[in-house]
């Protein structure tokens, strides 16, 4: 339908109004691939060993379920927060705190079903009073408050003992193990990672659709025009810092068991930078995009190792090659890979057309 | 003392919008100096003035978007002077801008949607509209009076300018308003489509009242009963369409270029 034919729309009214459901469905659940990742996922313990296992596959779903915290602000929201792996880095030390570490004079050894609501809890009023500086800002502002608040963050671990235990952090953490399950062993680790990223993600998928939802993509969209059909601004976007601090908090619970031990370098300068660039990467557009640029900056991370020795490079370089791969992302998709694939797909689905025959991809 | 503040209070229950000497500055520039207007309910009525007469401004006071710098307002008898924008929303104030404001992003339905959630309950609701909600509904019967339905779906981005226009109207018609400010709401529009929206703006209920800045006289003074002109900021004149349109310093203002 193009926009020219459309003046004519205004002389002759429709007869009626086609009623058309509201609601709508699930997203990509006519997607072929969808249901191909959701069932390789989903059986991913036969294919992959331990080490791809936790390694790869549950870094790179809980990284994304930080870098999908970012996404809901910045996608959503309109508000690009530097601060939301301090935030997961707060809940996971507030984890070692509550719960049952090594280190008994700090830790108070609350069972783990009493430590990690209390841990999300204290996690969401942290996220939340950020969000309620940031949000007296916008733009540029707002990134530089909230690396501000991160960066303090960061120096208020290493130089506190009482709490963050300074430098060395919390180590030996203890994990949750009930109904005869140890709940950090490979495979049910997986599991718990998946289920809880998997809920992040549908979680903020469901949202986006929702009033509340609508409502933050329209102050991203035009805060002024908001106000003036009867909406708090401010109120709306301090809440979206509450719900994202909530899926942050939920990947620091996860972070801290994967580890077992929680220290600043988890939550330095660099690593909040680095979710940035996993948001980007992906792309900040759909709630996929996230775990797309987790999973290339973690096989990045794991292998460009071995690449660069190879071919005779220092090791310590795959950030440059993460860099290189940030900057060719931005310079021709702004909407991350999920906006490559998306073209691609767009221009096979042409081909195929054109063609008049089935479909060009699998 | 008593008296005259009862005095006041009672002129101020029967008045749609009340404002008394609202003066607004721009650094030491004033952008209005000492308006005074009251407007009955269900009242419609023009503001007219050359470009920087301080129309818009006023607008913006009224709203909250520019809080005044002095001056009361009062709508319905409540003093919003000090209210957030939306505050006044959610007691019955719409306005509409001269430049769009919509929300390119989201499809015409959701952009009446929003408006209609605006000025209910459940703004921050996580729950996504079922099938039989009836905010959807009320977007529905909205977007078909300015008849959008067949473009519903699209985004606002690709919408025509004179589509924009019209959903303009209906963000702002959304909920039960009493009191619409709309701001050049034929700027751009085809002969067509304003006649359109003459038709938009004479068949709204009786009880909605209105203040429309508009340029064409045309469009102005068929819609309203009662005109205010103003120049430099201030109220220049007020009265009856047709005794505005005689008035030989208007006519003055307005085909001379104004007097200095």
């Amino acid at each position: 339908m193009s926009v020219t034919h459309d003046v004519s729309v205004q002389v002759h009214r429709p007869a009626s109004t086609v009623e058309r459901p509201a609601a709508r469905g699930w997203p990509d659940i006519n997607n072929p691939a969808a249901w191909i990742v959701a069932a390789i996922l989903l059986i991913m313990p036969l294919i992959a060993n331990g080490f791809f296992l936790i390694e790869i596959f549950a870094t790179t779903l809980i990284l994304g379920t930080v870098a999908l915290s970012l996404m809901f602000l910045a996608g959503y929201g309109g508000m690009v927060s530097l601060m939301q792996l301090s935030i997961a880095g707060f809940c996971a030390y507030m984890v070692a705190v509550f719960g049952v570490s090594g280190n008994a004079n700090i830790s108070l050894g609350w069972p783990w079903w009493l430590a990690v609501p209390m841990a999300l809890t204290l996690a969401v009023m942290f996220g939340t009073l950020g969000g309620a500086l940031a949000v007296r800002t916008e733009g540029i502002y707002t990134i530089m408050i909230t690396l501000a608040i991160g960066a303090a963050f960061y120096y208020f671990t290493n130089q506190n003992w009482a709490i963050f235990n300074g430098h060395t952090g919390i180590n030996n953490v203890s994990t949750p193990r009930f109904w005869g399950v140890d709940w950090r062993a490979d495979i049910p680790f997986y599991y718990v990672v998946l289920a809880t990223a998997g809920l992040c993600y549908f979680a903020v998928d469901y949202i986006s659709r929702a009033p509340f939802g609508l409502a933050l993509q329209g102050v991203r969209d035009n805060p002024r025009r908001m106000s003036a059909l009867g909406f708090n601004v401010n109120a709306h976007r301090v809440a979206a810092y509450a719900v994202a601090s909530f899926i942050a908090g939920l990947a620091g619970v996860l972070q801290v068991w994967n580890y077992r031990q929680i220290s600043p370098g988890s939550v330095s300068v660099g690593a909040c930078i680095d979710i940035l660039i996993i948001a980007v990467v992906g792309g900040i557009t759909r709630p996929v995009g996230p775990y797309i640029g987790a999973l290339v900056f973690v096989l990045l991370r794991t292998f460009a190792l071995d690449f660069l020795v190879k071919i005779g490079l220092d090791g310590n370089r795959f950030r440059l090659l993460i860099g290189l791969g940030f900057l060719a992302i931005v310079f021709w998709s702004s909407d991350g890979v999920i906006g490559l694939w998306q073209r691609w797909r767009q221009s096979q689905l042409g081909e195929a057309n054109r063609q008049g025959g089935g479909r060009g991809h699998g | 003392m008593d008296s005259v503040a009862q005095r006041l209070s009672a002129v101020g229950a029967g008045a749609a919008l009340e404002l008394r000497g609202v003066t607004r500055l721009f650094g030491a520039l004033a952008a209005l100096t000492d308006v005074t207007i009251t407007v009955r309910p269900g009242e419609r009525r023009a503001v007219l003035g050359s470009n920087g007469a301080g129309k818009t401004t006023l607008f913006n006071c009224i709203t909250g978007d520019f809080p005044p710098t002095s001056g009361t307002i009062r709508f319905f008898g409540e003093d919003v002077t000090h209210f957030p924008p939306y505050e006044r929303i959610r007691r019955g104030l719409r306005r509409t801008y001269q430049i769009s404001a919509l929300f390119p992003g989201l499809t015409v339905q959701d952009n009446v949607y929003l408006a209609c959630r605006g000025v209910s309950r459940g703004r921050f609701s996580f729950l996504r509209p079922g099938p039989n909600d009836a905010l959807m509904h009320a977007a529905d019967n909205l977007v078909q009076a300015v008849h959008l339905t067949a473009v519903k779906d699209q985004r606002v981005a690709e919408l025509a300018h004179g589509q924009q226009r019209q959903l303009e109207i209906a963000l702002a018609l959304a909920g039960a308003p009493r009191f619409v400010l709309f701001d050049e709401p034929a700027a751009g529009l085809s002969p067509t489509e304003r006649a359109e929206l003459i038709e938009i703006l004479t068949s709204l209920p009786a009880h909605i009242g209105y203040i429309i800045i508009e340029h064409d006289m045309d469009v102005a003074l068929r819609v309203v009963e009662s005109v205010t002109m103003m120049h430099n900021g201030r109220i220049f004149k007020e009265g009856l369409p047709e005794e505005i349109q005689s008035d030989p310093e208007v006519q003055e203002l307005y085909l001379g270029g104004g007097h200095e």
